[in-house]
């Protein structure tokens, strides 16, 4: 089986390019040119230093005694939490950044569902000097307002999505229809791995640092470059896409995906987008998305912003449908007491999307001679308020 | 020979509305249909309402949120246009998003389309290539017609290669735009609609988008087969204080 994407940006049945004639053009130019660039080694360089002296790479695999203990196997964390803006996120804006300037592009748009992508973008943007939009679903911009500051402080402009649900989905078409209305100087920094080839595959590349890192480190440490699972939450999928990049050809590894079940999958409260959705497009991508008989697409709900996304990108589609990928639903509260229990035995304080990764735990039987990677793709400081509103009371 | 091709071997200064299915209330469409065909419109697009209209601007998108919770489903559509078909013969087509069609059925969708008389498509995000490959043959066997977009970035070969494919016409995006109406057209506009006619190419033509008014539209027609009004007429309707019937004959009126 075969899990790079395609010339015609395919994993097997999923990605491809569904988009408007208006798109065209700037898919294709970005299709034509993307790997050119990022594969040059003035790229690379440029990228490679910014990763390291400007966001902190790399990250550190953390042997997380504690947590090993509870488990009664060997769990490491790779701890994303650390990088600069405090999530993976900025892995890949700073890759695309660095891609828009060589492509000559000097307006950068964004959406953003949590905020996460939205600052890691306003943030490359004011390190490179150039002008930055990010559209954000009016509601989550009242849900979310730390990081709709931080933004504004780092002079981006917030529009607020207005149309359908006022969330993610709907800042992603935003952002796509503004790319349509000014097809020449702007450049759409897309936040996970969704949307119109190359997007997927790009984001994917920008992400794989994460796997890079952890070959080398799990050798230093295990004298083995691979462990035996990996988890990692998926929203639109990107961090779980960095995370396994290196090992989807290794059967050896384990890929573990977790899904935000929300309030129960059966309670149409729920983002788990592999259990609950079937084969369509959204966001110029042929995938899995909820939708109802009719084909429209429905609003997913996690307490995890970053997890309120009702498709996923077409790598992981295909990794679902294939089999290699194992897919897991978690509950908010399950995601809340992994939380807490992190913090209480490890002192660090996760991200509620990297909490649902670390809940996954309690459903795996593991073995004492089990190695496990928790990608813990960011840190908990935008999430405070909802830590603190369900904090348990002894 | 299929009404558009009829329409487009006889007649010239095309005028084709845009019309969301269930808005503004959810039978409407009928009536919306019966009385543009009755002032004179040469033929109208039907939009299917969708959750995620990329190609729309705001006035289309509302609309289709209205029709949604009004209740609008692809098979209401389909008995809507049955009815219409009984006193109604201009050309239909359906526009509408390739994730509506497949998650019905592409092939039973297309067939039903037909039988109840809808003659093409206009599919935004139906890319060319994947339209070429998986969906052509089916189109052509229920002798459906479809229209693709072109704009001011497409190049000129590509405009060759997608006005062979549209069979029924070609339609002429006039700006950087999703749709929504502008109230004049700039010499830039101008320009590419001139360098489109000079290309001679045999496949009718209509330009959309920014088209809201009889002067926009017969600077359009100057250049092309005709036009397509969309925004305008949505705008109209939403915010109408007559009822429908008078509302759609004093809009098309001064456009004649
Ligand atoms: C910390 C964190 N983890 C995970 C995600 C989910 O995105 P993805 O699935 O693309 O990694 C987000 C998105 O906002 C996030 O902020």
């Amino acid at each position: 089986m075969n899990y790079t994407v395609n010339e015609k940006g395919f994993y097997g049945d999923f990605g491809g390019a569904y988009i408007p004639e208006m798109l065209h053009h700037n898919v294709n130019e970005l299709k034509e040119q993307y790997l050119k660039i990022i594969e040059s080694k003035e790229f690379q360089k440029e990228y490679k230093s910014l990763l390291k002296d400007y966001v902190g790479r790399p990250t550190p695999l953390y042997l997380a005694k504690n947590l090993s203990k509870k488990y009664n196997s060997t769990i490491y964390l790779k701890r994303e939490d650390l990088n600069h803006t405090g999530a993976h996120k900025i892995n890949n804006t700073v890759g695309q950044i660095l891609l828009a300037q060589k492509m000559g592009k000097n307006r950068i748009i964004a959406e953003t569902g949590a905020g996460q992508h939205g600052v890691a973008t306003a943030t490359v943007c004011a390190l490179m000097g150039l002008e930055c939009i990010v559209y954000m679903g009016e509601i989550d911009i009242q849900r979310q307002a730390p990081n709709v500051a931080r933004m504004k402080m780092l002079g981006a402009e917030v529009r607020p999505a207005t149309s359908g649900s006022k969330t993610l989905k709907d800042a992603t078409n935003e952002a796509i229809r503004d790319w349509i209305a000014n097809p020449v100087d702007t450049y759409y920094l897309i936040g996970s791995v969704v949307g119109p080839h190359p997007y997927p595959d790009m984001v994917a590349r920008f992400q794989s640092i994460i796997s890079e890192e952890m070959k080398i480190q799990l050798e230093e440490k295990t004298g083995k470059n691979y462990p035996d699972k990996i988890i990692a939450c998926v929203g639109g999928g990107s961090n779980a896409a960095g995370a396994f990049y290196h090992y989807l050809d290794n059967p050896k590894v384990e890929l573990i995906a977790v899904e935000a079940d929300g309030l129960g999958v059966a309670t149409g409260e729920s983002a788990a987008t592999t259990q609950l959705g079937s084969e369509g497009i959204i966001h110029g991508s042929k995938t899995l998305l909820m939708q109802n008989s009719e084909g429209q697409i429905t609003e997913p709900y996690s307490i995890s912003a970053g997890l309120d996304y009702p498709g996923v990108g077409p790598l992981h589609a295909h990794l679902f449908k294939s089999g290699r990928g194992t897919f897991i639903g978690v509950t908010d509260a399950e995601a809340l007491n992994a939380a807490y229990e992190l913090t209480k035995i490890e002192g660090i304080i996760p991200a509620l999307e990297s909490a649902h990764a670390l809940a996954a735990l309690d459903k795996l039987a593991l073995s004492p001679n089990d190695c496990v990677v928790v990608n813990l793709s960011g840190r908990g400081d935008k999430d405070m308020e909802t830590y603190i509103d369900r904090m348990p009371t002894n | 020979m299929n009404r558009l091709e009829h329409l487009f071997s006889t007649k010239e200064n095309i005028l084709n509305i845009y019309t969301t299915a269930g808005f503004p209330k959810l039978n409407d469409t009928i009536e919306t249909i019966k009385e543009l065909a009755a002032s004179g419109v040469d033929m109208v697009e039907i939009g299917m309402p969708f959750s995620d209209p990329l190609a729309d601007g705001p006035t289309i998108q509302h609309s289709s949120e209205v029709a949604i919770e009004n209740g609008i489903t692809l098979n209401i559509i389909f008995d809507q246009i049955k009815e219409i078909r009984k006193t109604v013969d201009i050309p239909i087509m359906l526009m509408g998003y390739i994730n509506q069609l497949m998650k019905y059925g592409v092939e039973d969708f297309l067939a039903k389309a037909a039988a109840v008389g809808v003659d093409g498509f206009i599919l935004p995000d139906l890319p060319l290539d994947i339209y070429q490959e998986e969906y052509k043959a089916l189109f052509e066997k229920h002798n459906l017609k479809m229209s693709f977009l072109i704009t001011p970035q497409t190049t000129d070969d590509r405009i060759k290669l997608i006005a062979k494919e549209s069979t029924a016409f070609l339609y002429v995006v006039s700006s950087f735009a999703i749709t929504g109406s502008k109230s004049d057209l700039q010499q830039g506009q101008l320009d590419y609609f001139k360098k489109i006619e000079a290309m001679k190419l045999n496949t009718p033509k209509l330009i959309g988008f920014g088209i809201s008014n009889a002067d926009t539209f017969n600077t359009a027609c100057n250049y092309a087969n005709g036009a397509i009004i969309g925004s305008a007429f949505i705008k109209t309707l939403t915010t109408a204080t007559t009822e429908l019937k008078t509302t759609i004959h004093n809009f098309i009126e001064p456009l004649k």
